[in-house]
């Protein structure tokens, strides 16, 4: 979706600004180095304009779609065109309906700060919502998640729980608009 | 003295660490082998048929279930919403569309903290079913032109049962009340020779339940038949995952029936009617959409979400590809009338 430099260069802000706080430890280190591979930020971390195009806005950490950005309706699409997404790169319209990527970080209220890992876990087991609502929905590559072991996931929900707390409640998904 | 003591946890499974020890327990390959029929076609009259007064929307599917409790055992019944099972209990609960046995699910409480959850397909003769992979199986047999059913995986069925306490769903105190619903959606009436709550403490099957279990039943409390019949159905199809002893991070929703004074509100009505809904109803405003609007069921979410069949917004969100017309239509008068709000 995005050049590989300009790619390169989020994951290099992602290295500055959430691999250090990792605590040290071996889980959370694994935590840090499996959310940099897959590239957790990619979605749930905001862009912002910057001099030299969009770029991460590593205040907000992993906390998914700024709630104040409140989007307009969805574009109509004309195929092949297919779906859309916002430029903080955590809004997107599809055939499957408008999906906000979710805050990641350890807020009580608008984050995982009430999760447990096992609620983690089964989340991800299941690809579903919170672990028993809805599908996980596009573009979220649960399938990635789910190839990976109990102990990556483990070591993946310490390390989100371990980052600073960021309130930011995302909107719930939307229904899909007619023309996509 | 301490390794005998270790030893006796060890055998009465105690030990956290003897449950891994053991080799996983695993469902038979066919469902002849689960213990279920006593003869081909005939099913072991030891395995005793139940209907809940509140059925589970399955697609329209006609159903049949049984338990087995293991001989001597009862059901522990100090929790009335939240029974223990006996080591050894069975369930199972045939579908059947258009009059042809499709799955059998299998639910065995295999051992201490050990529930096995299985499903099993039934063959084009119908004389035996197959076990499916723990992925499920889709697209086994037609529901209505274009829809076909499809058997859950394991996952799909811990999701609702629970991962960690295991719960028969269709099996508590209020599904097999002797205050039985006559307005019921899609109510099953009992049959000769079904299960019921008076014979469980009859028998002795039934353990440590409140002494006046039989003299004031379990009963959604309500204060007309339809809103009874509609917080059961609710309680029913809704209440296993939207429940106060297991919220959904900041849902604050509950559809679950527990035992309680009369004049308490049910759940069911309690967190929904009058407040707001974090989904939004197309064309509203983010934040204007509530869970049940007294007098307007087309600007209430429940019904919204219950009629689709769309991932963004069904509910329930799995085990079901075709709305339940009939219980939309009783949910929708019931919420045009008021919701229950309204005296008559």
């Amino acid at each position: 979706m995005f050049p590989c430099t300009f790619r390169a260069a989020l994951l290099a802000g992602l290295s500055c600004g959430l691999a250090s706080a990792a605590a040290p430890d071996a889980q959370l280190r694994r935590g840090a180095y499996l959310v940099r591979i897959m590239g957790c930020a990619d979605c749930h971390m905001p862009r912002k304009m910057g001099p030299k195009g969009p770029e991460m806005d590593v205040a907000r950490g992993l906390s998914g779609h700024p709630e104040a950005l409140v989007m307009p309706a969805a574009p109509e699409l004309k195929a092949p065109w297919a779906w859309a997404g916002a430029g903080t790169n955590t809004a997107f319209a599809g055939p499957w309906g408008v999906t906000f990527a979710a805050n990641l970080t350890p807020d009580a209220e608008t984050g995982l700060g009430h999760w447990t890992e096992a609620q983690f876990l089964q989340a991800v087991r299941s690809g579903r919502h919170l672990g028993k609502g809805r599908p996980i929905l596009p573009p979220m590559p649960i399938q990635i998640l789910q190839a990976a072991s109990d102990a990556d996931l483990k070591a993946l929900f310490a390390y989100l729980k371990a980052q600073p707390p960021v309130r930011n409640r995302v909107p719930e998904a939307l229904e899909p608009v007619a023309s996509h | 003295m301490r390794p005998v003591l270790t030893l006796l946890a060890a055998v009465l499974g105690m030990l956290p660490g003897t449950a891994r020890d053991l080799p996983a327990p695993r469902a038979p390959r066919l469902l002849s082998q689960t213990g279920l029929y006593a003869a081909p076609g005939r099913v072991d009259t030891r395995n005793r048929p139940y209907a809940p007064q509140y059925p589970l929307w399955s697609d329209g599917a006609a159903k049949s279930r049984w338990v087995r409790l293991p001989e001597g055992a009862a059901i522990d019944g100090r929790e009335e919403d939240a029974w223990t099972f006996p080591v050894g209990t069975k369930f199972w609960k045939e579908f059947r569309f258009h009059g042809r046995k499709v799955e059998t699910r299998f639910l065995w409480h295999a051992r201490p903290r050990t529930w096995v959850f299985a499903s099993y397909a039934w063959n084009a003769t119908q004389t035996e079913a197959t076990l499916v992979p723990d992925e499920g199986l889709p697209d086994v047999a037609e529901i209505t032109p274009g829809l076909r059913h499809s058997i859950p995986g394991v996952t799909d069925c811990r999701t609702c049962h629970g991962n960690g306490r295991t719960e028969p769903l269709g099996f508590t105190a209020l599904q097999l009340s002797p205050d039985r619903d006559p307005g019921a959606i899609h109510g099953e009436p009992l049959q000769p020779g079904m299960l019921t709550l008076a014979e469980l403490v009859a028998a002795g099957r039934l353990r440590h339940a409140r002494p006046d279990l039989l003299v004031n039943p379990p009963r959604i409390r309500a204060t007309d038949p339809d809103t009874r019949a509609v917080l059961g159905y609710l309680a029913a199809n809704c209440g296993a995952c939207h429940r106060r002893d297991q919220p959904i991070d900041g849902l604050d929703l509950d559809f679950r029936h527990v035992h309680a004074a009369a004049g308490v509100p049910e759940p069911g009505q309690a967190s929904t009617v009058g407040r707001p809904s974090r989904f939004t109803l197309p064309g509203e405003a983010p934040g204007r959409s509530h869970r049940i609007l007294p007098g307007e069921a087309g600007h209430s979410t429940v019904p919204y979400r219950m009629a689709s069949r769309r991932p963004t917004s069904q509910m329930p969100p799995l085990g079901s590809v075709l709305a339940d017309r009939e219980a939309l239509d009783r949910l929708r008068a019931w919420i045009d009338a008021g919701a229950g709000t309204r005296s008559r």
